[in-house]
């Protein structure tokens, strides 16, 4: 029998401050945290949480993950670490790049003052599975533990991963989400030469004038747990995880599939997977990212894979407010998620103004939304598309 | 060669240890690494500063004989000398 994964702690570092809820208020009040066309954490100074050896030996992707995760596990009433057996708890950490930093800084020192000033942290800081390996040496989680690397997909590929093994029983609870530290130079100067980044600084996720994503860092964690061990050792549920999809367009490096038919399936999948039918999705929390080929074959997959329903609910894009977190963004978008539905509120795309005719769904312009149902807890779905084709998409539930 | 005495060496060791974490009034010449909580990551550090500052290069195998803040400063401190 497979287990009904419950959410016991959410933390997050975005350009709207540190915590979910700070996230989920400012948002839903339409504030951004796009400043000069970026989506920097600029409230977030890791000195405040980590120690001076702690903070040296992270790239900033690590140190963001840190702090999301101290949060997490606090409201799971885990300060101390896990209550359950550590050995049982897994921790899944995405990340679209990992230490871009640290390559950067590295790369200066090898090339200024050759091989053998390269620091010995060098690896330990770059390497993609750092944040896993981090969080579970500070919190002691002894269970299957490792990075998922799948560009704009990873963190939702990480609470996906997370799920199964809490599903199927292989650990009592895991430890999920995503991180991203990737405002440099060379890495802007690289998403600007693909002319995948916007020329304006304007992040306008489905808005006729939209011309590319901002770039923004931040992390997200959630403590995912097996329902019954939750409500037996009295943790509050926050929300549920109920269904995951993924797929790969198999159609092109960086373009996705005009149609939308990865994605499409995608959906289909993890609505399956619930258990659910398209009139059981209360709200779209979208990956819209701001891009025009983006944007326009997510309304694609969204009109195929929920039919009517698709006009009949509202389709919000976190990116509008703090721009795109890359390999972060499907656990921030799934943390706000839940909160979003635990408060029964989408939250606008903010800024949104044109109508484009290839996006043709209410994207919540200007203020927040209640969200409704009759009865039943709310539902949405978080949608995550990466380079590469990959795409992943979980089904959320409200408590 | 530079020379430097074990003054200045200890006092540019503690500078590099206060940066890696360590606590300044733990630095002692009898503190042991394990004390300083300074592991195998850090010593490779140290090992780069003081090669830079003094010279000196210390092989893996040499740090392994070395177990408190003064052998460091001695190893350090006969070589530069020399």
């Amino acid at each position: 029998m497979t287990q009904r994964v419950a959410i016991t702690g959410v933390g997050a570092v975005t350009p709207l401050g540190v915590g979910v809820e700070t996230l989920v208020e400012r948002w839903s009040a339409g504030d951004s945290g796009i400043e000069d066309g970026l989506g920097c954490c600029t409230e977030f100074d890791p000195t405040e949480h980590l120690s001076i050896k702690e903070a040296r030996r992270a790239d900033r992707f690590t140190q963001l993950a840190i702090v999301a995760s101290d949060q997490a596990l606090a409201q799971a009433g885990w300060e101390d670490g896990p209550s359950v057996d550590p050995d049982r708890v897994g921790c899944i950490i995405g990340t679209g790049i990992g230490g871009m930093n640290t390559i950067e800084d590295q790369l200066d020192v090898l090339r200024g003052r050759g091989a053998e000033a390269v620091s010995p942290l060098a690896v330990p800081m770059m390497m993609s599975n750092a944040a896993s390996g981090v969080l579970a040496m500070r919190h002691g989680l002894k269970g299957e533990c490792y990075g998922t690397v799948s560009a704009c997909a990873a963190g939702a590929h990480a609470i996906g991963v997370g799920l199964r093994m809490v599903q199927h029983g292989d650990v009592e609870a895991c430890v999920v989400g995503g991180s991203e530290a990737g405002i440099t130079s060379l890495a802007q100067a690289a998403f600007e030469g693909m002319g995948a980044t916007s020329p304006s600084g304007f992040s306008r996720p489905f808005d006729a004038r939209r011309d590319g994503f901002v770039m923004g860092e931040g992390a997200a964690v959630l403590v995912l747990e097996s329902e019954e061990a939750a409500k037996e050792r009295g943790a509050e549920v926050l929300g549920y995880v109920t269904g995951y999809g993924a797929t790969a367009d198999a159609h092109h490096l960086t373009a996705p599939e005009p149609s939308g038919e990865g994605a499409s399936r995608a959906i289909a999948i993890a609505l399956a997977d619930a258990g659910i039918e398209p009139d059981g999705v209360d709200w779209v929390n979208a990956h819209g990212t701001s891009t025009p080929l983006n944007d326009a074959s997510e309304t694609e997959a969204l009109k195929s894979a929920l039919g009517e329903r698709a006009r009949e609910i509202p389709v919000s894009s976190l990116k509008s407010a703090i721009g795109h977190t890359l390999g972060a963004a499907g656990a921030v978008e799934a943390a706000a998620t839940a909160l979003c539905l635990q408060r029964g509120v989408a939250p606008p795309t903010v800024g949104w103004e044109e109508r484009d005719e290839d996006c043709d769904l209410d994207y919540v312009p200007g203020d927040a939304r209640t969200l409704e149902s009759d009865g039943r807890p709310l539902r949405a779905i978080s949608n995550s598309f990466g380079f590469g084709g990959h795409n992943a998409v979980l089904c959320l539930e409200a408590p | 060669m530079p020379t430097a005495n074990k003054e200045q060496i200890e006092e540019r060791m503690t500078e590099a240890l206060v940066s890696f974490g360590a606590e300044k009034e733990q630095i002692k010449r009898d503190a042991t690494w394990e004390s300083l909580d300074v592991d195998s990551l850090d010593l490779v550090e140290l090992a780069q500063i003081l090669e830079e500052e003094y010279g000196v290069k210390m092989k893996e195998e040499d740090m392994k004989d070395l177990k408190t803040v003064g052998d460091a400063v001695d190893f350090v401190a006969d070589r530069a000398e020399s």
